[in-house]
């Protein structure tokens, strides 16, 4: 949360900024295999961002003593280039702020990827945010699960990722750059959506019980969006051309 | 983690399919907890927190700074968390661990979403403010990191004197006041073994936890989450977390405003 003396107005005639309702997702777009040498990866736009997952493995764990004889291990690197932010060049290589969201997203993966199949294996997933606009590591979950179908790699699930936040009295879904800077809580939350499991969830600003509620339904509810739009993007891989 | 951790892990694993923790006590009770303030002289405040047998130390220091470019209009608040090698035979040296990252930015995260500490008050003057840096120290694992390292944060912070500063010069010896500390923010983490959601995990319990969530709260309001660990919550478990965390709420709090031995 920055600063707040100069907050600007985040509702204008019962609306939000961009004019989406309270529980209205941003538009998402999905494509699958769009890099050669990865084994699998996805583009996805949403609202703003521009996020690019891409997958390689399983291969043999490196360096060795970090193979498990029982399962894969899996290795994620979420990353935000530096020129993808509206305010100066970022800086590169990890900072705290990622290493946090790598290990948390890396928990995602580990829920549902079926590790056992590769013991002493390995499988590396690369998120890379080209441009942020809020959410971006509930874009990048998105992003990664398509990216790791694309791979072929077994999963319990195709995970979606979305986040919920608050202005003012009112609860809203997916809450962009503005907002997130501004907003009274934020809270992404990543779901497995064949059974409504919660795999990751974090959470800053204030939520009382009946919102916190409140909230994780609309994030349940905008899964029946956000997962179509997934499963849209590796159908289209399949599909037999005229 | 050696055998017999594991093996101590296992058998309370089985246990709490009976609905019976290891240490017999209930499952949303916390170890005992106690808190010292003002172990270390040298710091601007500092505090010292044992849960069970978990042992952490918060120190602060605050030095004059430059607001951030995003936030002319306040101080600055860094955190950071070490998990010191002598704190368990687990730890090893090295640059900071993704652990002791997301353990810092947990703790981080829950203070100052609080808001905990009057941020605008430690304007010295335009472009110029004070830093509050604060280390927590993991002296001894013995479980719940995260709950100790954010009480200890807390306690060091309400212990926390503002130096005097006086032409250019910081004078640590003489204080201008005590650092204004809002509202006091308590955390609770819950772990998952099976079907049973446990508080304050000792050590056994958190080598076969399959998830945790960590909720902070101001007693009214849920102020910060974090949930780790590859398993899963429902959304109802998720609620009724939550609902325990706001009831502890005030324990907590005395527990951290307490300044005895």
């Amino acid at each position: 949360m920055a600063s707040l003396t100069n907050r600007p107005e985040l509702l204008k005639d019962g609306k939000r900024l961009d004019g989406r309702a309270f529980n209205e997702l941003r538009p998402i777009k999905i494509e699958a295999g769009i890099l050669k040498n990865a084994d699998g990866s996805a583009y996805l736009e949403w609202g703003n961002n521009k996020v690019l997952a891409a997958i390689y493995g399983p291969k043999e764990a490196v360096p060795k003593h970090f193979a498990d004889p029982a399962k894969a291990i899996i290795k994620c690197r979420y990353s935000m280039a530096p020129f993808s932010g509206l305010s100066d060049h970022g800086r590169s290589g990890p900072n705290r702020r990622a290493t946090e969201i790598s290990k948390v997203t890396k928990e995602v993966f580990e829920n549902v990827v079926m590790l056992n199949e590769f013991p002493g294996g390995e499988i590396d997933i690369f998120i890379e945010i080209l441009q942020s606009d809020g959410g971006t590591r509930a874009a990048g979950i998105t992003a990664a699960s398509v990216a790791l179908a694309n791979a072929g790699i077994h999963m319990r699930d195709i995970v979606y990722a979305v986040s919920a936040g608050r202005i003012g009295e009112h609860v809203v879904l997916d809450v962009n750059m503005i907002e997130d800077n501004y907003s009274d809580a934020d809270m992404p939350m990543a779901i497995s959506p064949r059974n409504g499991d919660v795999l990751l969830l974090q959470m800053d600003g204030g939520f009382t019980r009946e919102q916190l509620n409140e909230a994780m339904g609309m994030v349940l509810e905008a899964g029946k969006t956000i997962s179509r739009v997934q499963r849209e993007a590796l159908e289209k891989l399949y599909e037999v051309g005229e | 983690m050696g055998v017999l951790e594991t093996l101590r892990g296992n058998y309370a694993k089985e246990l709490l399919d009976k609905g019976i923790r290891e240490d017999m006590r209930g499952m949303h009770d916390f170890r005992k907890i106690s808190v010292k303030r003002g172990v270390i002289e040298h710091a601007e405040g500092s505090a010292q927190v044992d849960i069970g047998n978990t042992r952490v130390l918060a120190g602060i220091k605050l030095m004059v700074d430059e607001p951030m470019p995003d936030t002319p209009d306040q101080g600055n608040l860094v955190m950071n968390a070490e998990l010191l090698p002598m704190a368990s035979a687990d730890y090893e040296t090295g640059p900071p661990s993704p652990e002791s990252i997301e353990l810092a930015r947990v703790v981080d995260r829950g203070i100052r979403a609080g808001p905990s500490i009057d941020l605008p008050s430690l304007i010295i003057e335009e472009g110029k403010c004070w830093t509050v840096f604060a280390d927590v120290y993991v002296l001894n694992y013995a479980g719940n990191l995260f709950d100790a390292s954010q009480m200890a944060a807390m306690a060091a912070l309400l212990d926390t004197r503002i130096p005097k500063y006086e032409d250019g010069n910081v004078i640590r010896e003489e204080s201008s006041g005590k650092l204004k500390v809002d509202k006091i923010v308590a955390s609770t983490t819950f772990g998952k073994i099976g079907s049973a959601l446990l508080l304050d995990m000792n050590k056994y319990e958190e080598s076969v936890a399959e998830c945790r969530l960590t909720i902070a709260t101001d007693g009214s309001s849920v102020r910060a989450m974090q949930k780790g660990l590859s398993g899963s919550f429902s959304v109802r478990e998720i609620d009724e977390m939550a609902g325990v965390s706001l009831e502890k709420y005030k324990e907590l709090k005395d527990i951290i405003e307490s300044t005895g031995e």
